[in-house]
């Protein structure tokens, strides 16, 4: 993996680089020097299996992070790239033609970040929700219970107490302890 | 390299199909539907008889599992990761304890890591017995799916017996293993594995040599070579194309450095292919139960200490943790970010590839009457597609 690393610090720049195992690596890159680390890593280095491709949102910091994991299956090595994206612009480019399935992780991404993927095949075409109307539900700011709250009738009936004071009422009905 | 199909350039759009011509129907295979595998649906648009475009849509079943584990503690997560999966929930657990444990640098105790492939294996047989009945009955043999019906039921009593539950079994939790085998088990455990291989035998009799499910599985749903890694073909659906790909065997995780097998390939790729390499997996997965009831330590602990997990807070860093499961590579992935609820936990299904771009890929062209068949045979499972 180190021999690796260091044949592609020499031809790219690479950001932090975190060896999380003998076979596991993950690497921060520019959006521009994506592309291009990823087609080296499938036709020069083995790395022909992209095992997934997700998002994980930096609220905090203003930042989308698209983590690409590729495996090479002659070595049994994994190598995840990092791309930071500002989360107010997130756009990036498609990787459908390198790997097809890669339009169908853009298209969940499209539906549950928000990120844009232009180009990708179908990606604007609903995924997985329906009528969706809110902001994309996978970000952190997606507060679940006030959509809930103001999306769904909630069936009469349903009381939330206070657990100490309906504790208080339910074993001292007279009121007598405080 | 050279084991890559061209793949049409984004700016060259397959031809549109004009609906308003009267040659082409649009028809809905699914999400209510016995030739469905589960709660997903095709959109086929067919000429005829013939399909000339398939679509997949899922939905149906999405429970944000993915969003609900940011919101829970780490404890909280486990009991709810088995439910991404029915038919196999026992890879979850795996998988979700192994990214926990590499992440807050834990190691489970050996005993723990025999019973966990016991366990794994023994979901792997449970999962190919229901694959066995829903690819049989696709093509009209539902015999079989009775017959692998009968043994999976004796399986799920071993796993009652074991883990207190037959379905979501909750079993492997971040640390180690609830419990070690009860009294008694590895004999009635070889009774059970006596019954599957009877039963495999009549299996193979009816369904493997039956001239109607040979005329109808052989040739059909090819996947040539060259689209497995365009793919992201992996597990039986890549080893009938002839790779051995196998995680068991290319990066042994658990004890399986330790066990004797071989993954099983064959070369045709079409449906028969599948359908023969996973009976034929079944096989090996009962020897690999016996071996692991040979060589498992019998004492030692079963948990490793676990912080309280009621405070439990792990430093930030990410991890991704695969096996191998009955329908190929099943991961996840996982960020942490120093807080006392993950940042981020995402699940890498194999149906995710296989029921999406894959079935989209190998629709066209098809029978109408082979579609249902040819779902079966990427052995999907929608869950994990929608997490």
């Amino acid at each position: 993996m180190r021999t690796l690393i260091e044949r592609l610090q020499d031809r790219f720049a690479l950001g932090p680089i975190t060896e999380q195992r003998p076979d596991l690596a993950f690497v921060t890159v520019e959006r521009a020097v994506l592309r291009p680390v990823l087609t080296h890593l499938r036709d020069h280095e083995g790395f022909t299996h992209l095992v997934l491709l997700t998002a994980v949102d930096w609220i905090e910091d203003g930042l989308f992070q698209l983590t690409y994991l590729v495996h090479d299956r002659r070595h049994g090595r994994d190598v995840g790239l990092r791309v930071l994206l500002p989360r107010e612009t997130a756009e990036m480019e498609s990787i459908h033609d390198l790997w097809p399935t890669a339009a169908t992780y853009q298209r969940e991404l499209r539906e549950m970040f928000g990120i844009a993927f232009p180009g990708s095949p179908r990606v604007d075409e609903e995924f997985i929700l329906e009528g969706w109307i809110d902001i994309p539900p996978y970000r952190r700011d997606f507060d679940t219970k006030a959509f809930s709250d103001a999306a769904f009738v909630h069936r009469p009936g349903r009381v939330t107490h206070d657990p100490a004071t309906h504790m208080r009422e339910r074993l001292h009905p007279e009121g007598t302890a405080k | 390299m050279t084991r890559y199909a061209t793949i049409p350039a984004p700016e060259t759009p397959a031809p549109a199909i004009d609906l308003s011509s009267g040659k082409y129907l649009k028809l809905w295979q699914g999400p209510q539907h016995p030739g469905i595998t589960g709660n997903m649906s095709v959109e086929l648009t067919v000429c005829g008889d013939e399909v000339v475009e398939g679509k997949t849509h899922v939905g149906y079943l999405h429970r944000g599992f993915e969003k609900l584990m940011e919101r829970r503690s780490f404890i909280q997560v486990f009991p709810i990761v088995c439910r991404v999966c029915v038919p196999e929930p026992d890879f979850n657990e795996y998988c979700y304890a192994g990214v926990i444990e590499e992440l807050s640098g834990i190691a489970a105790p050996e005993r723990a890591l025999w019973i966990r492939t016991l366990i794994l294996e023994m979901g792997r047989i449970n999962s190919y017995l229901m694959y066995l009945g829903g690819q049989a009955g696709a093509l009209g043999l539902g015999v079989v799916g009775q017959w692998t019906t009968y043994v999976r039921d004796l399986m799920l009593d071993r796993f009652e017996e074991l883990t207190g539950a037959r379905i979501y079994h909750m079993f492997i939790l971040p640390g180690g293993v609830r419990d070690g085998l009860p009294d008694g088990f590895d004999a009635r455990m070889e009774e059970t594995l006596r019954e599957i291989e009877r039963t495999m035998a009549d299996v193979e009799n009816v369904m493997f040599h039956n001239a109607v499910f040979k005329k109808r599985t052989e040739g059909v749903g090819v996947i040539p070579v060259e689209l497995i890694d365009t793919y992201g073909v992996t597990g039986p659906n890549a080893r009938a194309a002839g790779l051995p790909n196998d995680v068991r065997r290319d990066q042994p995780y658990l004890v399986y450095r330790e066990l004797d097998f071989e993954p099983v390939t064959a070369t045709a790729s079409d449906m028969y292919a599948r359908a023969d390499v996973r009976r034929r997996d079944v096989l090996v997965s009962v020897d690999l139960i016996r071996q692991i009831l040979a060589k498992m330590p019998r004492s030692g602990p079963l948990m490793a200490k676990l912080p309280n997990v009621l405070h439990w807070k792990i430093p930030r860093g990410e991890t991704y943790v695969r096996g191998e499961c009955s329908r190929g590579e099943y991961g996840y992935y996982a960020v942490t970010d120093g807080s006392g609820f993950p940042r981020r936990i995402n699940v890498r299904g194999p149906s995710y590839t296989h029921a999406m771009a894959l079935l989209e890929h190998l629709i066209p062209g098809t029978n109408i009457s082979d579609v249902a068949a040819l779902m079966v045979s990427l052995h999907t499972y929608p869950p994990e597609i929608e997490r």
